[in-house]
């Protein structure tokens, strides 16, 4: 996997993490004791549980809490950090979104154009019922010219197979 | 010198399948059998003359020709000769190339066939290869040629075939080596069956196409067809398991399907070439659907050079899509152009394609088969557009977007649960017609043991509403179908006086396509099974451990023993492997050992969990991180997967039903009566 850096949000985001740390370590000085702080430095799984819905901002399609590069590995100590700062789920994902685009969320934002990929597939869908609910009525209306008694077909096109599936069929008609 | 040979065979070979093609057309025209003898002839020398071409290929990756591009992009010393010899497929030039010699070699098998009863179609079908095998080798002849070496011109150096002014050939001292996620054996052969799956629905395309260009749309090209569409649907189901054990096994993130777009591209073929194994039988049993069946055909090929566009043309960058190259417009153009002529070839023939017979009920096989079909291409709308949207957005308003599982998820569960509904419930219906009551009286007994089956659930394993559903589709599915082998049995048993296996032995035997298909629904139950468990059961945990320490996760605990980092200098690789001990419930089971390998020809890492995998779950633990004194701690990440299991052991009961309905059968003896009645038909038609 190679992977190219956009320079500026790397500058931002170290700029940013010595601020963090710097607010960090204030707060430290602030509070009683240092157990009290690591007792609420957020766990690996709460940092995973927002990394998950997020993607990697330079490799696609790689899920943020699994992706093994170290980006992402600084990536996920920046959500730990913003976590320890109070910060909620949804600031947290806004801040991705803010820096990096729509791209790292799993799914586009319900905006605009993006609107597109919700309402298509139920559109085409109910369209593709609608008209498969139309042929069937078409079909199977009575018409009096049709003199075809239905099913003749499948005993006239393999005689000797479907005979014997007909047979079965029959058989199993009269177990009823 | 090999490169030019190698390179001169390849544009032989291109050369003689525009040959092959024209011929075929120009004899068609002329109803000459010569000429058709002749194209057929040339389309069996493509694939002596690809296989020469792949052949020098091979020889450059054995032998560490690295003044080849493609062998120093996919090659390294230290790689095993078996690994050298598969790099053939590992990138794209040579893949490509691999591409056109599976078609050659489906292209010269279907050309050695008896043609005696359809002989009208074999100019066409040559054609439709043929143009297909020209686009695959016009790629490696234009745009992506394997056989590229390295110049040095004035101190920089150039990829190019032929040699520039005033160069000399440059050799790099080694290779960049296979991407490690690629030397996987899953990863070996999961590629040669994807394609093997693709390239064997070009088949059926050049049947359908022939049978529209000759008029002769009788069930003939159907039946042919339909065998050739089993077996390509047997190889792309086969990828696409493989390549779903693949990603469990080495990707990393305790998951065997990620909603990748490159995976979807070789699901949508998949989708739609199951909706045609579906209403082919309509169409045999009550010759309906003629239309729609061609339809099929036609976006299953359409969607197989779909799948390869997005793959090889770098249009998406995944996981998957090792590769970025100019051949993206190629590809449009021909999808558009091949999907147009098809499309027009159909509306042309449409008033001959008619049905045969009327709909009777909307109850009857026939009309529950047509539902299947609407849900086939309904999650095929889904998938499709889920691809592309990132496209058309980034094209539209510039912005990148990811459609991930979410998306997908919430859209496909609805349709895949009516999947499995009708699962249950089509094979008790009749053809031409059923009623609510005979369905009912069909399916009450089984409707009530997977009542039981989900009630007791409720109360010993989950209380989740979606998993109830789920659980209870499954169950009614895997009771209905398996009450369909008892009752098919044991009217055997009384007609034939047989003792029950014998009966269903028998019984099986005659009905291959039936029994095998009845099989492939029974595994699809279990692999929903393996699929509810892992999408909503899946735990994880993420923790660093001192040594001594544990993690504790769904009943299992986790301590860390030690970690040793070594490197492999023979093979190139730098191993890191962690021990764990694993306890359930106080209970030591064993030792597990996630490692972490790194590559240092292509600098990259593969992740290898530790495993322990039991039908209730899989204790599924990787390596993330460890500090450089063992002593001070790894990081572990732990997924327990649920049920995950029966989704390995319901696909390998898949294959065996596949394999089970697609064995080849007895020549049927009626088949020259039917072939008397379609020309019959054909004529009148005409």
């Amino acid at each position: 996997m190679n992977i190219t850096f956009n320079k500026k949000p790397l500058i931002t985001y170290y700029a940013l993490r010595v601020t963090y740390f710097a607010l960090l370590l204030i707060a430290l000085t602030f509070t009683t004791t240092t157990a009290f702080a690591q007792d609420n430095l957020p766990t690996d799984d709460e940092v995973n549980a927002i990394a998950q819905q997020l993607y990697c901002p330079v490799c696609e399609n790689t899920p943020l809490d699994v992706c093994p590069t170290e980006a992402c590995r600084q990536w996920r100590e920046l959500i730990r950090l913003q976590l320890s700062q109070g910060m909620t789920e949804a600031e947290i994902k806004q801040y991705f979104v803010d820096n990096y685009g729509a791209r790292v969320l799993a799914e586009p934002p319900r905006t605009g154009l993006n609107w597109l990929v919700y309402i298509l597939p139920p559109a085409i869908i109910l369209l593709g019922s609608f008209f498969l609910f139309r042929s069937f009525q078409e079909w199977t209306r009575p018409k009096v010219a049709s003199a075809d008694t239905g099913g003749g077909r499948s005993e006239a096109s393999s005689p000797e197979k479907d005979d014997y599936v007909a047979r079965l069929e029959e058989e199993l008609k009269n177990r009823k | 010198m090999f490169a030019e040979f190698g390179y001169g065979v390849l544009v032989v070979s291109f050369i003689v399948a525009i040959y092959s093609g024209v011929t075929a057309v120009y004899g068609a025209a002329n109803k000459s059998p010569a000429l058709v003898e002749s194209a057929r002839r040339a389309m069996l020398l493509t694939f002596p003359l690809i296989s020469l071409s792949a052949a020098v290929l091979i020889y450059l990756l054995i032998n560490n020709h690295f003044e080849v591009a493609f062998v120093y992009e996919v090659t390294s010393r230290s790689m095993p000769t078996y690994l050298k010899i598969t790099a053939w497929w590992g990138g794209q030039a040579g893949s490509l190339v691999f591409w056109s010699w599976l078609l050659a070699v489906f292209t010269s098998a279907v050309t050695l066939r008896k043609w005696d009863r359809d002989i009208e179609f074999l100019p066409w079908v040559i054609t439709v290869s043929a143009v297909t095998l020209i686009f695959f080798l016009g790629m490696s002849v234009f745009f992506e040629n394997p056989f590229t070496r390295f110049w040095l011109v004035g101190g920089n150096v150039e990829p190019s075939m032929f040699a520039p002014a005033n160069a000399t050939v440059f050799t790099p001292q080694d290779g960049q080596g296979l991407n490690p996620l690629l030397r996987h054996p899953g990863m070996v052969i999961h590629p040669p069956l994807l394609y093997l799956g693709f390239v064997s629905f070009v088949i059926p395309y050049a049947f359908a196409m022939a049978a529209l260009i000759t008029g002769r749309t009788d069930d003939r090209w159907i039946r042919i067809s339909r065998r050739w569409s089993l077996w390509a649907w047997l190889f792309l189901s086969f990828g696409l398991v493989l390549g779903g054990r693949w990603a469990y096994d080495v990707l990393g993130w305790g998951g065997y399907w990620g909603w990748d777009p490159v995976e979807i591209a070789a699901f949508m073929p998949w989708l739609t070439g199951t909706a045609f194994l579906h209403s082919v039988m309509i169409q045999e049993k009550r010759g309906l659907l003629k239309h729609w069946n061609m339809i099929l055909v036609i976006l299953t090929y359409a969607l197989v050079i779909f799948g390869t566009f997005l793959t090889r043309s770098g249009v998406l960058s995944s996981v998957h899509a090792f590769a970025n190259s100019p051949i993206g417009p190629f590809f449009m153009g021909y999808v558009t152009l091949t999907l147009v002529v098809s499309v027009a070839l159909v509306i042309w023939r449409w008033p001959i394609l008619r049905s045969e017979t009327e709909m009777k009920s909307m109850l009857s096989r026939e009309a529950l088969f047509l539902l299947n079909n609407l849900l086939f291409m309904s999650i095929l709308v889904v998938c499709f557009w889920g691809v592309i949207f990132p496209l058309i957005s980034e094209l539209f308003t510039g912005q990148k977007v990811t459609v991930g599982p979410p998306f997908y998820e919430r859209a496909t569960a609805p349709l895949f649960s009516a999947l499995l509904f009708l699962m249950a419930i089509a094979p008790l219906s009749a053809w031409g017609h059923s009623t609510i009551q005979t369905l009912g009286r069909a399916i009450w007994k089984s409707a009530i043991a997977a009542l039981v089956v989900t009630v007791t659930l409720f109360f010993t394993y989950t209380q989740i509403p979606g998993a109830l559903i789920g659980f209870f589709l499954v169950a009614l599915a895997l009771f209905a179908t398996l009450h369909e082998f008892w009752r098919g049995a044991r009217a055997r048993q009384k007609a034939q006086n047989e003792n029950f296996f014998t009966a269903i032995s028998r019984l099986m035997g005659r009905n291959r396509r039936r029994y095998g298909g009845y099989i492939i629904h029974i595994s699809m139950a279990l692999m929903a099974i393996g699929i509810l468990g892992i999408e909503i059961f899946q735990k994880e945990t993420q923790g660093t451990l001192s040594q001594g320490e544990q993690l504790n996760i769904a009943g299992y605990a986790i301590e860390y023993r030690e970690l040793a980092s070594w490197d492999s200098q023979g093979e190139g690789v730098n191993y890191t492997r962690a021990v764990l001990d694993v306890y359930e419930n106080g209970i030591y089971l064993g030792q597990l050992n996630p490692r972490i390998d790194y590559y240092f020809d292509s600098q990259q890492n593969m992740t290898i969990p530790g495993l322990r995998s039991t039908l209730r779950d899989d204790l599924y633990v990787l390596l993330v991180d460890w500090q450089p004194v063992s002593n001070l701690g790894a990081t572990f990440k732990v997924y327990v997967n649920p049920l995950v299991n029966w989704l390995w052991i319901g696909s390998l009961l898949f294959l065996f039903g596949i394999i089970f309905a697609a064995w080849p059968e007895p020549d049927e003896a009626e088949e020259p009566a039917r072939v008397a009645r379609s020309v019959s038909q054909t004529s009148a038609a005409d």
